[in-house]
């Protein structure tokens, strides 16, 4: 594989991670625990979906590729690159704040590596999502430690939180195919380093929270080779519902 | 008897009524008013309020209720039970006040002198 495949590798699957997460977040618009929640929660979607649209626009600019809207839109799930973490549906609102504190993390950290990265374009993309993450982690961790605090009902589903999401997160990390020309070139330091990264972020508010870290035994590939649950076609098929039924209006 | 359906009242458990009834930490919501800073150096305005179990998540919440439309640079939250005020009934401490014109500053006519050193200095 070469390198500029292995780099339209590793956009794809980080704007698709960004997509999905980011219509799975706006699900809840409406049904959120609290307004100032529901808002809060919902425009940090709509900042997940930015990012996306960030990324396929590279794709579009530098590699020549689609239309970004076709490229969301129009797609199959076997197309997609996204990991089954952010595929799956939203649950109880523990259960999505939870993937949104460890996802989140993991952006942060793939963040933080793009914006040493020598291929110029992710410096600036990720300079310009920094203080958006800033916000999101704060959200996020916020919340871990308000409820994992708020007694011991609360604490046990935050904790079976944890463990339900914990081996879907270690899928974020899928190893992604050619990635040692990534790691030679210093685009990008690999999953490997960006798991580590990771969890030295996320255990000090689970430490904070008294929450118990499982051990990462299993963690769920196959996102990053296009094999995905059932739940990623449905969500297309909602998403895209209204494009295709006229892929070339203008809007 | 309670037969509500409410989460939040059937959490206190009212019918268990042995005289008991401990309410935990930010268990109990309040309201936090929100001022927010357009520029430093510029003062925090009073834009709102939110509603929010702690100071910490208050903060959180204005950000994105209060802080992502126009210009923001800071935000302040302070729980409303916080703040001391007069009460409505001691309005008539102020009724006098459009009499006393002489508190005025807008009798200073500065703005003239001001504009006539600027086109001197032009």
């Amino acid at each position: 594989m070469q390198i500029q495949q292995a780099l339209q590798e590793l956009i794809t699957k980080m704007a698709d991670d960004e997509l999905v997460i980011g219509h799975r977040n706006s699900e809840w618009t409406g049904l959120g625990p609290v307004m100032e929640e529901d808002i809060a929660f919902s425009s940090m979607a709509q900042d997940k979906i930015g990012h996306a649209l960030a990324f396929y626009r590279l794709l579009q600019e530098h590699f020549g590729g689609t239309d970004p809207d076709q490229f969301a839109f129009l797609r199959n799930a076997a197309d997609f690159k996204c990991c089954h973490f952010v595929e799956m549906p939203i649950g109880s609102y523990e259960f999505s704040l939870m993937r949104h504190f460890l996802f989140d993390h993991a952006e942060t950290v793939r963040y933080q590596a793009l914006a040493l990265s020598k291929f110029a374009p992710f410096q600036h993309l990720a300079g310009k999502a920094k203080g958006e993450l800033k916000y999101h982690t704060l959200h996020a961790d916020a919340w871990i430690i308000q409820l994992c605090t708020a007694g011991k009902d609360s604490r046990e589903r935050m904790q079976s939180a944890l463990d339900n999401s914990f081996q879907l997160a270690g899928g974020i990390f899928e190893p992604g195919p050619a990635e040692e020309l990534l790691i030679a070139e210093e685009i990008y330091p690999g999953e490997a380093a960006l798991y580590k990264q990771w969890l030295s972020h996320i255990s000090p508010v689970i430490e904070k929270a008294g929450l118990v870290l499982p051990e990462m035994t299993a963690p769920v590939y196959g996102g990053r080779t296009g094999k995905h649950t059932p739940y990623l076609q449905q969500l297309l098929n909602e998403m895209g519902e209204v494009f295709r039924l006229d892929p070339e209006a203008t809007w | 008897m309670n037969d509500s359906l409410d989460p939040r009242v059937n959490r206190l458990r009212l019918d268990k009524n042995d005289g008991s009834f401990k309410v935990e930490e930010g268990e109990n919501w309040n309201v936090f008013e929100v001022f927010h800073q357009e520029k430093r150096g510029a003062h925090h305005e009073h834009v709102g309020c939110v509603h929010a179990p702690d100071a910490n998540l208050a903060l959180i919440f204005a950000k994105e209720q209060f802080g992502r439309r126009k210009k923001c640079v800071n935000l302040w939250v302070v729980r409303s039970a916080d703040i001391l005020a007069f009460d409505l009934d001691d309005e008539d401490m102020f009724a006098n006040n459009p009499d006393k014109t002489y508190r005025d500053a807008s009798g200073f006519k500065v703005m003239e002198k001001i504009n006539k050193f600027i086109a001197h200095t032009k």
